[in-house]
């Protein structure tokens, strides 16, 4: 993974020593709140319903164990013991306290970790697909350009102040999009041309919010060594036209939309052209410096199949659920990809314990080389096992709350903090994931349903990205009260699709059951081997519809 | 105006604001509005005028003008308003404005070290801040990643 050098570690220090003072000016009286605002949430800091909420990057979801373990020394030093994962593979904290967020930022630093434009009208953290440089399919290793974007995006002095936050994603697999590139304000896909040459084809304006939509090419071909100086023709271009005057039609989605995808391109193509082959031009040496970061660990020669895994399987029926569903191939042979879960009943998404973390560190440090991925489904990753391994890992993972075989299943749903913390929610959500898991616990029966995406939001924001479940449920507001939309039909795969809503919306006790009734019109609908999505494509809206709103008699 | 610095000291500020109701004053040492520019150029021109732009200033409707003034004035109606930063850029790096490029309106201490790395010369700060204690932030980071108006390299070239 990418090691910082002294520059790298100067800037970050220096970011701590701005917000301490910064910090202390805030302290002091003498930046008002409203100044301070846009400081500490670049810096990740939010002020929630009960308390302050910190968001420390996780860059492209990577981290090593020592990262891990400073995770868990603050969650226990700072914080109520526990720590979340968002959808945007960062860590949150939800209870530190402000005058000591300078010295968490200083903690983070000493492991080259920040909080920098975690938050806030800027460039947010870039993600990827949480199996990169691990799974077969996959055309080149896409971390170093995320990290190259990480560097170019850091403190850019021109694109500070955005009319809106702005995410970039990379997708570098031929056949899947495990990172929803598609849905993001650009998102690059790492392509070859027809001569051979490495580049990206950009796509623009996706998102969720308000008003979801998929991105729209805008530029088939751009060579490998321009990323960043059409970056920086794409955020001028937005930073000067990009509306202002209403945070609902800020995003860039509705710049393109109102100048149509053509004009836009045009008019980027038109800045480019003013900055293409200038010094912000990549060079090969760069290139191969962030390259030679994410070179592949020392790996064992190996057999692809492994007798003592194999008589795991056939002797232990909860050990083969978990394989079956939690464990990923490898391109490696002898190795495995595994998904820590964290969606136990009980435990809200994606939350986990200081004691948790350090588990994994362990676990990281003891099976994986040292390193651990975060995933925006909100789990956790072990990318380098060996199949020998396995079933040690699955008795440690098991043994600490880790090991709920439902990887991809109903279950393993994205949930955003929603009402219990989040200042902005119309409606708690995590009691519905709840409810949900509690419905919905028989593992035979999840496994019979398979693949199906749940999401969760709690408010219009989407950080639950409800528009791209299989099954979205949004919370809304009804006179004061919490009530529920349900929509069907999301993806956020290389099929991408947005839901569309079923109809009026539900009060939250009723959720179970008309959850209960769509997947009975999927089980009574679907031919064999179809996906939930497959059949709702393939069946239509009205299925469903009429029997979640048919009256009961 | 008050609070006026560079990065480096506190000025004495010898423009104003020409405010457009009273037009027939003089224009010496004026810094006038962007519609009135356009439609006096000659005059603005002769007199060496500062030209106020405010965010959704076309740059290229001004071109003209542009080498001649010796002064622009960039609005910031709200510092969370961003555009500036990208105006000045590309007045100094496109335009080859070679005058004084200022900061004037919702100018706080916390985004001057980005306003300096963008190409903008002077500070009108806002009223209220010390101009004194605001001449610290100009050196927040020292080795930037990117290239801006202040360096020409992004930092993978000047590391090289
Ligand atoms: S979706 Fe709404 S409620 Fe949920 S975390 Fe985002 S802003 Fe808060």
């Amino acid at each position: 993974m990418y090691k910082y050098d002294n520059y790298d570690q100067r800037i970050v220090d220096e970011r701590v020593a701005q917000f301490r003072e910064q910090t202390e000016r805030y302290l002091a009286g003498e930046l008002t709140e409203e100044q301070f605002l846009p400081l500490r949430l670049q810096n990740g800091l939010y002020v929630q319903r009960y308390a302050p909420m910190l968001r420390v990057a996780v860059p492209y979801g990577l981290m090593s164990s020592d990262q891990v373990r400073k995770l868990a020394h603050i969650a226990r030093t700072y914080d109520k013991g526990y720590a979340h994962i968002s959808t945007r593979t960062n860590v949150q904290f939800n209870w530190p306290e402000l005058a000591r967020v300078p010295d968490i930022l200083e903690e983070l630093a000493s492991v080259q970790m920040h909080a920098i434009q975690t938050s806030g009208n800027c460039i947010r953290n870039t993600t990827t697909d949480q199996y990169a440089g691990v799974v077969d399919g996959e055309l080149v290793d896409p971390r170093p350009y995320c990290e190259i974007i990480r560097q170019w995006s850091t403190f850019h002095p021109e694109f500070a102040f955005l009319p809106r936050k702005f995410k970039i994603a990379v997708n570098s697999h031929e056949d899947d999009d495990r990172a929803a590139t598609l849905l993001h304000d650009v998102g690059i896909k790492i392509v070859r041309n027809k001569a051979g040459e490495l580049g990206y084809a950009v796509y623009v304006g996706g998102g969720l919010g308000r008003t979801p939509i998929v991105a729209s090419l805008v530029k088939p071909f751009l060579p490998e060594k321009h990323l960043l100086t059409y970056l920086d023709a794409i955020l001028r271009v937005y930073n000067l036209n990009g509306r202002r005057d209403n945070k609902y039609k800020a995003r860039i989605k509705i710049l393109v939309k109102a100048m149509g995808v053509e004009a836009f391109a045009a008019k980027v193509d038109e800045e480019w052209q003013h900055l293409v082959d200038g010094p912000g031009t990549l060079t090969d040496e760069e290139i191969n410096r962030i390259k030679g970061h994410f070179t592949p660990p020392t790996y064992e020669k190996l057999e692809s199949e492994n007798a003592e895994l194999i008589a795991h399987l056939a002797e232990n029926k909860a050990f083969a659920n978990w394989y079956g569903r939690n464990v990923v191939k490898h391109k490696q042979p002898g190795y495995a990809i595994v998904t820590l879960t964290l969606k136990k009943l009980g435990t809200p998404p994606g939350d986990l314990t200081d004691k948790q973390l350090d588990v994994a560190a362990d676990l990281a440090d003891q099976y994986s080389f040292g390193e651990i991925r975060s995933t925006h489904e909100q789990n956790l990753v072990l990318a380098d096992v060996k199949l020998s391994d396995l079933f040690d890992v699955w008795q440690k993972a098991k043994a600490n709350g880790f090991a709920t075989p439902n990887l991809g299943l109903l279950t393993d749903m994205i949930c955003c903090p929603g009402g219990d913390f989040c200042a902005l929610a119309n409606a708690k959500s995590i009691p519905v994931a709840e409810a949900l898991q509690e419905k919905f616990d028989d593992l035979d029966y999840l496994h019979d349903l398979g693949e199906i995406d749940l999401n969760i939001s709690g408010c219009m924001n989407a950080c639950g990205h409800h528009h791209i479940g299989h099954i979205g449920i949004l919370g809304v507001d009804k006179k004061g009260e919490e009530f529920y939309q349900v929509s069907l039909g999301g993806s956020s795969s290389t099929d991408a699709s947005v839901g569309k809503i079923l109809g009026p919306s539900f009060a939250r006790v009723d959720m179970p059951n008309v959850i209960e009734k769509i997947l009975a019109v999927y089980v009574e609908s679907r031919i064999e081997g179809e996906r939930f999505i497959d059949t709702y494509r393939r069946v239509g809206h009205t299925p469903f519809k009429e029997r979640v709103y048919a009256k009961s008699n | 105006m008050q609070n006026l610095i560079n990065q480096n000291a506190i000025l004495n500020d010898e423009w104003h604001l020409l405010d457009s109701a009273d037009e027939a004053s003089s224009l010496v040492n004026a810094i006038v509005s962007g519609d009135f520019a356009l439609n006096n150029a000659e005059a603005v021109m002769a007199a060496k005028c500062g030209i106020l732009l405010t965010p959704d200033a076309q740059l290229e409707d001004y071109k003209a003008l542009l080498s001649a003034v010796p002064l622009v004035a960039i609005e910031f109606p709200a510092f969370a308003d961003g555009r500036g930063y990208s105006l000045a850029r590309l007045l100094k790096e496109r335009y080859q404005f070679e005058g004084e490029i200022r900061a004037i309106g919702d100018v706080l201490i916390d985004q001057l070290f980005f306003m300096k790395r963008c190409g903008f010369d002077t500070y009108a700060l806002k009223d209220g801040l010390s101009a004194e204690k605001a001449l610290n932030y100009f050196q927040t980071f020292q080795d930037p990643y990117q290239m801006a108006y202040d360096k020409k390299d992004p930092l993978f070239r000047r590391k090289a």
